[in-house]
């Protein structure tokens, strides 16, 4: 069976195994046991020969968002083993949580993996479905209704992802040979010989139906609530795992439809949207009180920054987008892993209830700080790295669109400072007295953080050929 | 393939029966008569799907056109009444836009769908292009319903009108690839959802399905 097909099948044989363990802490170590099976399959891709199996393809722009998607199920499922038992499920959610988190596993890979588009559609629907069942877990009102408008919202985006791929084949359909009519290479062959205009349509219904999934302005309302509802391992994996996915199939999209000359450039689109989830997000950011929805919104700011990136297009603007969803989802995740520590350690998620953490648990405060910092966008981490790419391609290519990045930049960077400031620093409020973190929060915090900074300072020879690459296979 | 010709016209009639009924949906006032019109419209569309297997010679549309038969027709019309009956759900419909402008904000989204499916599509077979305009006003019909509409099960009626515009789109571009898969695939999520409404309705013993009460857990309360 070629490996592929293996790291989707495995997780998925993995939450057929957990639906049958009963015993909470055999099950969690089998979680771990999985995932890291798993990481180590997902390793062994660099190795394996790139191009078309069957209806999965492996080429350059996918391989590190799976390297990443496999290194992120790893350490949460690491961090949910000291954290899920907080969490205060009864044994029958634990072990939904469990199988839940393997499907959603097994169907990122597959969407990150699709050559054929019906295949992507189905993977990344199967992903939202395990994913809204782990938003809805704890069976509150709240988590019912930030499951209720995930389903609803997605369900609708997930609808009009898939009328876009039934009007790309009716676009393709002239000019393509039977039974590859879905495939992401067939369709990118003969696209310069489609009809322009079906082929702007279906890149509009692609766009909004997957810009949904990714988090992008105006169809994000889903994403705060999902983030701040469930277990914090979910907010760890929506952020770093399910966006970037989605947006994988918006730039999937993008390079069918951008190779017609005539076409509207799917690349104006995109970066509309883009900075419009920029602008929206970045004074969102300031009215925010709740911890978890915070990040949450900073993940729509994120995501609008990588569109901007692969707006502008070309080796440069590419680049820079990629880096970006890289460095974010190990930035967020980070970040979450210590928000949800915290959270265990004061009993609310509320800004104001978790000041002063670098006085009341110092080892995880600084961890917090660092991460947040990191995911400003400050100097030396990835995120500042992508960013300085990136307003320097806008400035040489659209110098008008320096005006809302940089507005939008820096009002995300001051409200994200503000919030390092009152969740580490200063005093801690008197209330439940904290105790310290254990590896399993401090650990993935640290392994994610120290690989942001490695993408930040030193991108290691054999990864910037790799990345290089894929900008090219975007488009 | 043109007017006149026996396999355009059915294939016509029945798209255009699909997009009456969801004009149907729009203006009824009761909850089950509203589910009554979607069970029609899954039956249409199971025709539909059956008519475009024989004339494409394509024998798995027949699946498609049974499992749209089974489900949509059959057992969550079904469902969604004896949900309804067994739990006590407000029976009228609660409408953020009225019946009137929403039949007119309707028809806008009709005429916008032809206007933007029939001048692209000039390459394309007559089947073909018309089927996708109506196709798209049955998925716009669909949204307008699940933005206008405040009961949770209207809401999901509106999903599965929309999804059955999708299924409609997909059945009449010849040729196309997993055309069963995808429809079964998105009727598993449409069975969720009502799933989902279900159990959330049993084990939180909201008194009505009225997404208003969930609004104060939205967000980050005050």
């Amino acid at each position: 069976m070629p490996l592929p097909w293996l790291l989707v099948l495995l997780p998925w044989a993995g939450a057929a195994v957990l639906a049958f363990l009963p015993r909470e802490r055999v099950a969690a170590l089998t979680n771990c046991g999985i995932s890291a099976l798993s990481f180590l399959l997902a390793l062994a891709l660099l190795a394996a020969p790139q191009g078309v199996t069957g209806w999965t393809r492996l080429d350059a722009l996918n391989l590190p968002l799976l390297l990443l998607a496999f290194l992120i199920g790893l350490t949460t499922a690491i961090y949910s083993l000291g954290a899920i038992a907080a969490e205060g499920l009864d044994p029958r959610r634990l072990r939904a949580f469990h199988v839940a988190f393997q499907l959603f596993m097994g169907a990122q890979a597959l969407a990150l993996l699709a050559d054929n588009l019906g295949v992507m559609w189905v993977a990344i629907e199967v992903a939202t479905l395990a994913s809204v069942l782990m938003v809805g877990l704890h069976g509150t009102p709240a988590a019912i209704e930030a499951a209720w408008k995930f389903f609803i919202l997605c369900g609708v985006g997930i609808a009009l992802a898939l009328l876009g791929t039934i009007i790309l084949h009716l676009a393709a359909q002239p000019v393509i040979g039977a039974g590859e009519g879905l495939s992401w290479a067939a369709l990118r062959a003969v696209a310069a010989r489609c009809d322009p205009g079906v082929l702007n349509l279906a890149f509009v219904f692609l766009l909004v139906g997957y810009g949904t999934k990714a988090g992008l302005v105006p169809l994000h309302s889903w994403l705060p609530d999902a983030e701040a509802e469930g277990p914090v391992a979910i907010s760890a994996v929506l952020s770093g795992l399910l966006l970037n996915a989605a947006m994988l199939a918006v730039l999937r999209a993008k390079a069918i439809v951008g190779a017609h000359p005539e076409t509207v450039p799917p690349g104006a689109l995109l970066l509309a949207f883009g900075l419009a989830s920029v602008l929206v997000a970045a004074f969102a950011l300031w009215r925010r009180r709740d911890a978890r929805r915070f990040f949450a919104w900073s993940s729509i700011l994120h995501m609008g920054l990588a569109a901007t990136g692969f707006g502008l297009g070309g080796a440069a603007g590419n680049l820079a987008g990629l880096l970006h969803m890289l460095g974010h989802s190990l930035a967020k995740s980070a970040v979450f892993f210590g928000i949800g520590a915290a959270v265990r350690l004061r009993g609310s998620q509320r800004i104001a209830d978790l000041g002063g953490l670098c006085i009341a648990a110092p080892a995880l405060g600084w961890a917090l700080a660092i991460g947040i910092a990191a995911v400003a966008g400050l100097p030396p981490f990835a995120l500042f790295a992508s960013e300085y790419l990136l307003v320097t391609e806008a400035a040489a290519r659209h110098p008008w669109a320096i005006l809302p990045l940089g507005l939008g930049l820096l009002a995300a960077v001051a409200a994200k400072v503000r919030v390092l400031q009152a969740l580490c620093l200063g005093d801690p409020p008197t209330g439940p007295a904290a105790g310290p973190a254990d590896w399993t929060s401090l650990g993935p915090i640290w392994a994610h953080l120290v690989l942001a900074l490695l993408l930040g300072v030193a991108l290691p020879g054999p990864l910037r050929a790799l990345l290089g690459e894929a900008a090219g296979v975007a488009g | 393939m043109g007017f006149g010709q026996l396999p355009y016209d059915v294939a016509h009639l029945l798209g255009g029966g699909m997009l009456l009924l969801s004009f149907m949906l729009l203006y009824q006032r009761r909850v089950a008569a509203v589910v009554s019109v979607l069970a029609a419209q899954g039956a249409v569309l199971a025709l539909a799907a059956a008519w475009q297997g024989w004339v494409q010679g394509a024998p798995q549309l027949y699946l498609t056109a049974l499992v749209a038969a089974v489900a949509k027709a059959g057992f969550i019309p079904l469902a969604l009444h004896w949900m309804i009956r067994r739990l006590a759900l407000a029976r009228g419909v609660d409408a953020a836009l009225g019946i009137g402008p929403s039949l007119i904000a309707g028809v806008a989204l009709v005429a916008l769908a032809v206007a933007v499916a029939l001048p692209i599509t000039t390459g394309a077979q007559a089947l073909a292009r018309e089927d996708l305009a109506i196709a798209l006003s049955v998925v716009l019909l669909g949204m307008l319903m699940m933005i206008t509409r405040r009961n949770a099960i209207l809401q999901v009626v509106g999903l599965m009108s929309l999804e059955n515009g999708l299924v409609l789109a997909a059945i009449g571009v010849a040729g196309m690839p997993l055309v069963v898969e995808l429809s079964t695939a998105a009727l598993v999520m449409l069975v969720l959802v009502v799933a989902g409404v279900f159990v959330f309705q049993m084990r939180e013993r909201l008194d009505s399905l009225d997404i208003a009460l969930l609004h104060p857990h939205r967000g980050e309360g005050e």
